[in-house]
């Protein structure tokens, strides 16, 4: 006879204000089966656990239900209370009454009607729930990290200095991301690539750490601690053991004219390039796209000059094999770029430029040599007008986040181009000014007041030229919106930080969460922000929401010490909420009658056959048999099944149709 | 008389619209308050002789949702759910039931407002509909045996 507990939660304010929790308690205890119903104010709390463990032992219970937040908050806090007092953390069932009821409705007596109905389903679910035991799977102690920006960098080396193997996967030829792009960096003026390049070479030589570059995520396959990866490395039409990286290929290209992408654009590079001079590995890779030989078949100058033979241009993409335990996401962001402002003639006018742009411009090794310069005709620009929010913070333009780093680089911008160009004078156009971080405020007052950079709060609504000058026409909020027209010899636009291209595809891959800019979404927003709603998936850097340099540290370092965490144990528990398939006496043995379409619909190949077997050892019958190591409990067999032989534990039929029938009592 | 007021039951999966219903709530969204949610691991999990057993059992309408296509947290979950729906429909219609009543539909975990605007349409269109008289007059629960 079932014996279950209901225990009501007022969530302080947030269910007690809407449901009548004292009603709710006294038509709960109502219910058959239920010996005990209680409300509480904080059921979360130390004293509510309490309450609940004495109610556990005192009442017998056979099963409890807690009416609180959703089961994704504190389902596994009160499995964890139940499994304390003894009862098999399995018997216990979460009914949402915050985020399902309370709080998108107002204080009614449908609100209570419906908190009762919630509660009369999961009391009816928990009378047929089952003591379950946790599955044990071993981990695989290899990290897998996508991505090899500075958040994949740092996120590959804690784990690798953490005593782990790790794997790094990056798509370009080179690791360093957007950092590697970078002149300097707020709010120290620290060079970009002075700190980041010992890291990056220290990544290179760890010898736990396995680089491929010019890689990227085929498929995923298995769970976490067990995950298999296929990985494909592009082919680079070199062989990486013979190439010494002496460059003579790259001098030798007759292909001159591709724009260099680690330029932004802004100048060219060969067929065979090495994107930068601090590339790592500082080997070149060929362009198929652009190169003579691929394109028309002949040419080849760079076999003919290879001191060591190591062009292959019969080389194919090779897919490699690896099992990971666990993996952390760094695939970055992107900006966006030409045509998403024709109001600000982007894309039309050479001196309207991007904040990346303008980072290679003022970068010792970009196009210019670290010279400001316009692009148009190569003269040094005396106004430089540079726009906030280029795109962000705008519904209009689909983008309604603060892209966050902008303010700071382009307070940045301005005090570099102050510095390299001292009779120049630097405009900030600005909606406001969001400086929160260590020392950064003082950096925004720093441009203003000691760099002299005028700052103008207000939007731009147009560009046009005149006379080789850029017509900058805005106005001043701040002075009743009066008109300002500036003669400008350069634009930079500080435009909207997105998600990096591919993000969505590589989310499906994984099974991973994303927002509707294609970013990662953590597992919780404020208590589980480095984790995915997928266990062993990580998050680290600008691939969840926009981030400078010292958040994506923080995270990747973060998401190292989650993914340390995983691999401390040798074995992970698993919940065992999985398909099984029944089994019957004699003769039947199973209602299975082994058609296997179960194996066409699992995700997973978790469904094997099994020979039951007579005493002699002759095969009577083949029944399907689910592996549990393999099994997630998506439990689309179940629903296909049609001898409706397979169940899944935690949502069986039975359960099922009892919360159908609770819910319809009296709804 | 007082209006009519529908009795739906959703059928949702733990991963999309699960979330995505918890996030209607963390954002104190509104709506109407004649939905009941069912959690599922996932829609391939759906039996489509649940909804007729809520049908049977006295309810007007069902909403069925889960991940987007290709945001399937176990990769192909929702896709068996929409090839099943699909053919289910096309029975359900030449049985004589009034498929109108059954609202199919994606919600992410990041969709709070298209929940609500779900529940909200859904409980318009079935409050539109009227009580499924119908089915629940030749449905006798008493007679029925649970399936298990």
């Amino acid at each position: 006879m079932a014996r279950i507990g209901v225990f009501i939660c007022h969530c302080g304010e947030n269910i007690g204000e809407t449901v009548d929790c004292t009603k709710l308690a006294e038509v709960t205890s109502r219910f058959p089966g239920v010996v005990k119903s209680v409300d509480y104010k904080y059921m979360c709390s130390e004293p509510g656990q309490t309450l609940i463990k004495e109610a556990i032992k005192g009442n017998r219970l056979t099963g409890v239900v807690v009416a609180a937040c959703s089961p994704r908050m504190h389902e596994s806090t009160f499995r964890k209370t139940c499994s304390e007092a003894g009862l098999n953390p399995f018997l216990c069932e979460i009914a949402n009454l915050r985020e399902h009821c309370s709080w998108v409705h107002e204080k009614s007596e449908e609100a209570t009607n419906k908190a009762i109905d919630i509660v009369r389903a999961l009391v009816e679910k928990v009378k047929l729930n089952e003591p379950l035991y946790p599955i044990k799977v071993p981990v695989t102690k290899t990290a897998l990290v996508i991505g090899g920006g500075v958040a994949g960098i740092q996120a590959a080396l804690d784990i690798a200095n953490g005593g782990h193997k790790v794997i790094l996967v990056e798509k370009n030829p080179s690791i360093g991301g957007h950092m590697s792009q970078l002149s300097e960096t707020f709010p120290t003026l620290d060079c970009s690539q002075c700190i980041l390049t010992p890291r990056m070479v220290e990544l290179a030589q760890h010898p736990n750490i396995t680089l491929y570059s010019y890689a990227e995520l085929e498929s995923l396959d298995g769970f976490i601690g067990n995950f298999k990866v296929k990985i494909r490395k592009k082919a680079k039409s070199i062989d990486e053991n013979l190439c010494t990286g002496c460059g003579l290929c790259t001098t030798k290209c007759p292909v001159k004219k591709i724009p260099n992408e680690f330029d932004e654009n802004l100048s060219y590079r060969k067929a065979i390039y090495v994107p930068f001079p601090q590339a790592v590995p500082n080997k070149p890779v060929i362009d198929r796209e652009n190169c003579t030989y691929y394109l028309k078949g002949k040419c080849k100058i760079c076999e003919r000059f290879c001191p060591t033979q190591a062009i292959r241009f019969d080389q194919q993409d090779e897919i490699i094999e690896v099992e990971a335990g666990a993996i952390v996401l760094a695939t970055g962001f992107d900006i966006k770029r030409a045509d998403f402002f024709p109001e600000y003639g982007f894309g039309k006018y050479k001196d309207v430029i991007d904040g990346l742009q303008f980072e290679r411009i003022a970068s010792a090794s970009g196009p210019t040599l670290g010279e400001i310069r316009r692009l148009s005709d190569g003269k040094i620009p005396k106004k430089v007008v540079f726009i906030a929010c280029a795109g962000s913070r705008d519904p209009a333009k689909g983008i309604e986040y603060c892209s966050k780093i902008c303010c700071m680089y382009t307070a940045k911008h301005a005090i570099l181009y102050k510095h390299k160009i001292h009779d120049g004078q630097a405009y900030v156009f600005y909606m406001d000014i969001r400086a929160g971080g260590k020392n950064y405020d003082e950096f925004t007052r720093r441009a203003i007041e000691e760099e002299g950079a005028k700052y103008i709060r207000g939007r731009v609504s147009r560009i046009y030229e005149r006379d080789g000058k850029l017509i900058v026409v805005g106005a001043d909020t701040l002075m009743n919106a009066r008109p300002v027209v500036i003669e400008a010899d350069m634009v930079v636009l500080a435009t909207a930080g997105v998600a990096s291209p591919g993000s969505e595809e590589l989310a499906q891959k994984l099974h991973v969460a994303y927002d509707q800019y294609k970013f990662f979404t953590e597992a919780h927003p404020k208590l589980r922000p480095v984790e995915t709603n997928t266990a062993g998936i990580f998050l680290a850097g600008a691939c969840q929401s926009i981030k400078d340099i010292p958040e994506s540290v923080s995270q990747a370092s973060g998401a190292a010490a989650k993914v340390c965490g995983l691999f401390s144990q040798n074995e992970l528990t698993r919940d065992p909420l999985i398909a099984v398939v029944n089994r019957t006496a004699p003769p039947l043995y199973s209602t299975c009658v082994g058609c296997f379409l179960c194996q066409s619909v699992c995700p997973y190949q978790a469904i094997e056959k099994e020979e039951i077997k007579a005493k002699d050892g002759s095969v009577i019958k083949i029944i399907a048999k689910i592996n549990p190591g393999l099994c997630q409990g998506c439990g689309s067999c179940v629903a296909l099944c049609r001898t409706k032989s397979i169940d899944l534990l935690g949502y069986t039929n039975r359960q099922i149709y009892a919360e159908v029938d609770a819910i319809l009592n009296t709804l | 008389m007082d209006e009519f007021e529908p009795k739906i039951v959703a059928f949702v999966c733990n991963w999309c619209t699960y979330a995505g219903a918890d996030l209607t709530g963390t954002s104190r969204i509104k709506y109407a308050p004649n939905v009941r949610i069912i959690r599922f691991p996932c829609t391939g999990r759906i039996d489509f002789m649940f909804i007729l057993k809520a049908f049977a059992r006295g309810a007007d309408g069902i909403i069925v949702s889960g991940c987007h296509p290709n945001d399937c947290h176990y990769t192909s979950g929702n896709f068996h759910a929409r090839r099943r729906w699909i053919v289910f429909r096309s029975l359900l219609d030449f049985l004589g039931i009034d498929v109108r009543r059954i609202t199919f539909s994606w919600v992410s975990a990041a969709e709070g407002a298209k929940w609500a605007d779900l529940v909200n349409q859904t409980t318009a269109e079935i409050r539109k509909l009227g009580p499924y008289t119908s089915y629940h007059k030749i449905s006798k629960p008493e007679e029925e045996v649970i399936y298990g």
